[in-house]
Formats: C-alpha cells, sequence, structure tokens
C-alpha cells in the first residue's frame, strides 16, 4: 500500500483494527449477538469480534465489537478548512485571551423583541452553562451582562455601549411568524443608524437560527440549536483577536 | 468506620454559630411571601391546570388577586371566599375566577368566621394530603425494602418523559437504587410550572406534575421487579421551589434538590425571594418525608476544590440549621460534597478522603450526597472512568448516603443507555469488593487526612464567624461562596416577594409550624 493510503492501526500497519460499542434495540441473545455482527459487517468491517455483548435493559443489548476495516483513506488529499469555530476547552480559551487579547472580553446578551423566552441566552451566559459545557459569566476572561428577556432594541444598544461591550448576543428561542427575522433586522438596521455596527460582534442565537441566515441579515454569526457555550466564546475570542491584529 | 477524632465541644459550637446565620435569614423570611408560595398553598387547595393561552391556573389566579390588591394578605382567604362564593371545586373556582366569571373583590359577602372555616378546612385537607403521601412512601418500602447505602443515583435526560422511563428501566436493571430526572436547561428560570407530559426540552426534561406521575408508575414496577424499593428525584431550586415540592408531594417523589444557594449563585436568582421560597418548601418536604439534596457540590466547579473546601463544610452547616428550622429530620438532609479536586496534584484522593470524611463525621445520621468528578472529567472515556472508580472507592470506604454515579462520557454528553450501564459496572464492582473495608481500616491518628479534615473544620468555623457578623446576604454579595457575587436585590424574581399584610393569611403554613 502507497504510504499515503492509510487506516486504523491496532498493532500492526495497516490491520485496520477498531473498538466499537453501540446498543441495539432488541433482546439480548444469540439473534441479537448475530445481529450485532451483521451491522458490523454492513458497516464495512471484516473479522468481527462481538467481543462484549450483554442485556442492559428488556429489549435492549449493549455490544463491544473489535473489527478490521476495509477502506483507506489518502491522507495526501486531506485538507483542513479554515474551520470557523477553533474548538477550544475553557481553559484554553481563557488563556487565549489573557494572552492575545490581553484584556478582558466584555459580552452583552439579550432576548429582544417579544421573545419572552431565556431559556437560550441563560444557557449561553448563565454559569451553569448548557449540556457540560460552562456558560460565559464562568470565564475569568469574559466580563458578562444578560439583560434577560423582551429587551427592546435600543436599551440593548445603549447598555452596549455604556458598558463598552466587545459582543451583543441576541437570542431568539420562540419565532413565530419569522419574527426573528424582523427582530434581528431592527438591531442590525439601528446600529447601521447610529453607524456603530462594526463597534460590535453581532452574534445571533436560538433554535431556528442558521449562520447562514444570520449572516445574510448582517450579523456576525449565527448558532443554532445545540450550541455549547464554549463555541460562542471560542469565536469572540477569535474574531477579536484577529480585530486587533488588523488595527 | 474509620475516624479522624473531631473535638465534639468544638463541632457543637460550630453548629451553634450556624445556628445563628439561620435564625437571621428566618427573621426576615417570616416576614415576607411571595407570588410562588401563595401559587403552592393554591395548588394545595387542588387548583391545577391551564388557561386557553397554556398559563397554569395557580399564576392565573395570583395574577388575578394582585391585580385586585389582594395578595398582600395571601391567596388563602380571597381563595377560601370565592370557593364559598362558588360553591364549586377548587380547580373550577379558579377556572371561573380566570375567566372573569367569580369576582375576587366585591361579589358575594361572607362572614369572617365563615371564610376562616373554610379556610381551615382547605389546610385541613392540603397538609393531609402531604401525611398521605408520607404514608404511601412508607407502605411501598414495607414492601420492598431499602437498598444498602451508599445509594446508587442515577440521572436520566432525554427530555423527552417516555424515553426516560425506558432508560430510567434500563438504570435500575443495572443497579441504580435512585433516579433524578434531569431538568430542562434553566426551568429553574420559569415563574411556573409547565403543564402536562412533555416529550421535548433542552439537554433535560421538564419538570412538570404529570411527568413526576408517569416516572413514579415506572419506578413503582420497577420496585416490584426488583425487590428494592426505587426512589424518584427532582429538581426544586429556583423561582417555583414551594410549588414544585407541591407537585413532588402530591406524586410521591423521594428527594428533591432545594437549595436557595444554587439558585442564587448558578442561576442568578434573588437571594430575598429564593430564602423565603426555600423555607415553605422545605415544611413541605418535611411533612411529606422528601429528603432534600443541597447544591454544595457545585461551589468546587468554579473555585478551587482544595482551598476552598470549607466553603463547602460552611454552607453544609448552614443548609442543616435552616433545614432544622424547617422541621427536616437528620435522615432527610442529603447535604451535597464533592470528588472534584485536580487529578495532577499528588494525593488528591488522600485529601478526597479527609473532605468525604470530614462531611460523613459531621452529620452522622443524614443521607450526605456525595458528587462524582465532572470538572476534570477528560473526553478520554478509559481516563473518566478510573477516576469514577476512584470515587467509587471513596465513597464506600467513608460511608457515604447518596452517591452520584460518575460516567464516563461526563465530558461529551448526556448519558447514554449504554454509558449508565458502564459506570454500574464499576459502582457495583467496587462496593462489593469494597463493601465493609470502611469498617476496617482507621485514618492514621496525626497523620495527613486527619490533619487535612481538621483544618477544613477550623476554616469553616471562621468562616461561619464571619458570616454570623455581616450576614449570610452580605457575605453572598461579597463573593464568598463559589467566587460569584450576587447582589441582594439583583437577580430574578424579586418583583415576586411582598411583605406579608397585617392580616396575611397561610394556614397551612401555620398547621405545619404546629407540628414542628
Amino acid at each position: 500500500m502507497k504510504p499515503h493510503l492509510i487506516k486504523p492501526y491496532g498493532d500492526t500497519l495497516n490491520d485496520g483494527i477498531v473498538q466499537l460499542s453501540f446498543t441495539l434495540p432488541v433482546e439480548y441473545g444469540e439473534k441479537a449477538k448475530k445481529a450485532a455482527k451483521e451491522y458490523a459487517a454492513k458497516l464495512n468491517f471484516k473479522n468481527i469480534n462481538v467481543a462484549l455483548a450483554s442485556k442492559i435493559a428488556d429489549n435492549f443489548t449493549y455490544f463491544v465489537v473489535f473489527a478490521e476495516a476495509k477502506p483507506v483513506i489518502d491522507y495526501s488529499k486531506i485538507k483542513t478548512d479554515t474551520v470557523k469555530i477553533k474548538e477550544m476547552s475553557f481553559y484554553e480559551i481563557n488563556n487565549l485571551i489573557k494572552k492575545k487579547l490581553k484584556r478582558h472580553i466584555v459580552v452583552v446578551g439579550a432576548a429582544i423583541g417579544s421573545d419572552a423566552h431565556t431559556v437560550g441566552i441563560d444557557a449561553i451566559m448563565n454559569m451553569k452553562g448548557y449540556n457540560q459545557d460552562y456558560g460565559l459569566e464562568r470565564y475569568s476572561q469574559i466580563k458578562t451582562l444578560n439583560m434577560g428577556a423582551q429587551v427592546p432594541v435600543k436599551s440593548l444598544v445603549d447598555k452596549a455601549l455604556d458598558i463598552e461591550a466587545d459582543a451583543i448576543l441576541v437570542s431568539q428561542a420562540v419565532t413565530k411568524r419569522d419574527s426573528h427575522i424582523y427582530n434581528l433586522r431592527e438591531l442590525v438596521n439601528y446600529l447601521k443608524k447610529k453607524k456603530i455596527r462594526k463597534r460590535f460582534l453581532v452574534v445571533a442565537g436560538g433554535p431556528g437560527i442558521t449562520n447562514e441566515m444570520a449572516v445574510k441579515l448582517g450579523c456576525d454569526a449565527g448558532f443554532g440549536r445545540g450550541t455549547r457555550p464554549s463555541q460562542v466564546a471560542s469565536f469572540l475570542a477569535d474574531k477579536l483577536i484577529k480585530k486587533r491584529g488588523k488595527k | 468506620m474509620p475516624n479522624i477524632h473531631l473535638n465534639k465541644k468544638q463541632v457543637a459550637r460550630i453548629k451553634r454559630t450556624a445556628e445563628a446565620i439561620a435564625s437571621q435569614i428566618q427573621d426576615f423570611v417570616s416576614l415576607h411571601s411571595s407570588v410562588s408560595i401563595e401559587r403552592a398553598v393554591l395548588r394545595l387547595y387542588g387548583v391545577d391546570g391551564v388557561d386557553k393561552a397554556g398559563t397554569p391556573l395557580p399564576n392565573r389566579v395570583v395574577d388575578v388577586l394582585k391585580k385586585n390588591n389582594l395578595l398582600k394578605n395571601g391567596a388563602s382567604r380571597p381563595f377560601a371566599k370565592a370557593m364559598l362564593a362558588s360553591g364549586k371545586s377548587a380547580r373550577v373556582t379558579a377556572g371561573l375566577i380566570e375567566k372573569g366569571r367569580l369576582p375576587v373583590k366585591n361579589g358575594k359577602q361572607f362572614s369572617d368566621k365563615e371564610i376562616l372555616k373554610k379556610e381551615k378546612q382547605l389546610a385541613g385537607m392540603a397538609v393531609k394530603l402531604l401525611v398521605e403521601s408520607k404514608k404511601r412512601k412508607q407502605e411501598k418500602i414495607k414492601k420492598n425494602a431499602l437498598p444498602k447505602q451508599p445509594w446508587r443515583y442515577l440521572i436520566v435526560a432525554t427530555g423527552n418523559i417516555y424515553e426516560d422511563r425506558t432508560q430510567a428501566e434500563s438504570a435500575v436493571l443495572a443497579g441504580g437504587d435512585i433516579i433524578a430526572v434531569i431538568r430542562s436547561t434553566a426551568q429553574s428560570l420559569l415563574d411556573y410550572i409547565p403543564f402536562g407530559p412533555t416529550t421535548e426540552g433542552f439537554a433535560g426534561t421538564y419538570a412538570t406534575q404529570a411527568n413526576f406521575k408517569i416516572m413514579r408508575r415506572a419506578l413503582d414496577r420497577m420496585s416490584e421487579k426488583s425487590g428494592r424499593y426505587i426512589r424518584l428525584v427532582n429538581y426544586a431550586s429556583g423561582l417555583c421551589m414551594a410549588e414544585i415540592a407541591v407537585c413532588a408531594a402530591l406524586e410521591d417523589l423521594d428527594i428533591l434538590l432545594n437549595d436557595s444557594m444554587y439558585g442564587i449563585l448558578f442561576r442568578d436568582i434573588n437571594m430575598k425571594r429564593t430564602f423565603i421560597d426555600q423555607y415553605f418548601s422545605r415544611l413541605i418536604c418535611a411533612k411529606a418525608d422528601i429528603i432534600i439534596n443541597t447544591g454544595e457540590d457545585n461551589y468546587l466547579t468554579t473555585s478551587d476544590a482544595i482551598d476552598n473546601a470549607y466553603t463547602v463544610t460552611a454552607s453544609q452547616l448552614i443548609n442543616e440549621a435552616t433545614a432544622k428550622k424547617a422541621g427536616l429530620k437528620n435522615s432527610q438532609l442529603g447535604l451535597g460534597h464533592a470528588f472534584e479536586i485536580d487529578p495532577h496534584i499528588e494525593n488528591a484522593f488522600l485529601y478526597e478522603l479527609a473532605h468525604a470524611q470530614l462531611t460523613r463525621e459531621l452529620f452522622p445520621s443524614s443521607p450526605v450526597k456525595y458528587m462524582p468528578p465532572t470538572k476534570y472529567k477528560s473526553t478520554d472515556i478509559f481516563y473518566s472512568h478510573g477516576m469514577d472508580t476512584m470515587f467509587n472507592l471513596a465513597s464506600v470506604a467513608t460511608g457515604q448516603g447518596i452517591h452520584l454515579a460518575g460516567i464516563l462520557t461526563e465530558a461529551i454528553h448526556t448519558p447514554l443507555m449504554q454509558d449508565r450501564y458502564q459506570s454500574m459496572g464499576s459502582i457495583n464492582y467496587v462496593f462489593n469488593t469494597a463493601r465493609d473495608l470502611g469498617k476496617e481500616i482507621q485514618f492514621k491518628k496525626g497523620g495527613f487526612i486527619e490533619k487535612r479534615a481538621k483544618k477544613v473544620l477550623l476554616e469553616a468555623d471562621a468562616f461561619l464567624n464571619s458570616i454570623k457578623k455581616t450576614g449570610l446576604m452580605k457575605a453572598i454579595s461579597r463573593g464568598k461562596f463559589a467566587g460569584i457575587r450576587r447582589s441582594i436585590n439583583g437577580g430574578k424574581g424579586l418583583n415576586g416577594v411582598f411583605k406579608k399584610g397585617k392580616n396575611h393569611s397561610n394556614p397551612i403554613l401555620d398547621k405545619l409550624l404546629k407540628g414542628l
């Protein structure tokens, strides 16, 4: 095999060994084990060894499988796209801000318009965070202000100016009849009218928000369902450091 | 059990300091009520259901009373009067009030005596509901006994109550003794309890009375099947502490997370609001025999687990003291602590043993709640599994009460069914093979573990004395806990607090206090 064609390594080059664990929604038994083996074959593995099969609930069986992967990949053709968000941990982000930006990042957040739901902005900003990921409040290098729900655009922008925020986070959890589009457009237009759009990073978030949509509406980024606070923090740190570099 | 030879006189003195701090808070609490306490009263009177827009009727009725300037003396009296006027059930009466078909202010008049009689009757029935829940649980435990401690506590968090049920059944099969349904992210900030069974949530499942019922029924079946009583946990901390306690009592839940400090620090809930709510919530728990769990473990996720270990001890002591004021017994105190020390520190495990043993000895007859590592959990699931195994050993060796299962995928996602199974594999292995280790070992007299535990206690002592001087609210506002500052009048929910009027009436509170 050419050296740039690679596959997983167990203890011999190109043996393709992979360990898998998964659960199938079937009752434990010989038939279940056979199903696991055939499923692994469908995943394109060979020499499949179902090392463990165990009942973990009525009608659920857990498997640990070792098998040999067949496909190879041409490593010379792998390109790393410049990922929009560098996935960094809580500690890495704080360190990066400390070392590269050398000052705190100031963030103001709110749910704007008639949206009374703070679940999105709270998940990102509260100490506790979301899905095992600490909220922005907990970052030693980020100063935050969470204004809550139903905040008028003007109050939000006034506050952002007042505390000299770097970024404005806007949450739109419930969107009826495209009200999120209206609300975000209102915010962006207000900033443009005041000629301060470039002064802030504007980030939209919510289950119905996509990055594409948010950017189209004039925001810097949009984050959808399942976004973790560290992804937002990484984005802010990265953008602000780059912005500073340009100056 | 191993022993670190705490000075009994010192412990008694420290507990008196904590009691003094709790008394200061209690003086404030007794003068106030809140919208959520009044809603809890209405729920115990039988108000349930939602209006056309989906708003819970307890909220709607309290809103109507507030608009009519009737809330400051409590919801009980005007609602009792409305029931006399309607001659209907609490639920129907609430519906009539909500629709504006039954005036709360003027309308049909009744004598004070008649209204008082109705209130007494309603409060009597309400307290009976709490006592009945306790009795039902006792009956179930007679049939299927409680397992040995440490009790194995597993979480489910799919967002869909029916899927949670499947996950819970699997958890019990693997050896789980306690099932906790994690709430949807930030439900603690909602100033109402969502209604009905729910199938969508954010990293958790909404705490609703209907969801409580569904899960309790499933666990009753699992208790029968496994021959041990399986407890059900949910979370009360937040803006609806008292109301959630009511729903939990009505559906025979066994344990509630019930800690103001958690809400103040980690959810930015106004401290006045939550101290007031906590008190009534805990009175309900005491009567319905619900164990409370407290959230001290969270402090160590933001502040250093060695340097700030004393804040955990101090908070446990304050929580014990405030809980006693609400009539909770030692056997109902699941005071929290955690295994959160940086594993790169040499002898981190010895520190953990010292802290765990200190908690055990300070509260010898309470089912203290021990939390697994989270902060230093790695996405290397095999390493994380190793960490959990050490945690399991610390727990069984020091005889902890409630043992939260550490999950190997903690740093990745909410547990999959198979993650829980693997986690239980380690717990069952360690608990079984080292079951009586604690009876066989002694920590060296004057050794590292004993000295460390005594140092933490001494620091907690000094800290409690300083809090006694400034008051707990001020101490929190100065960032003394978890390194987080919260101002006394900041945070969410303050507008739901009010000073009790001269004629404030909460006969349930009166009745619960009488029993103390």
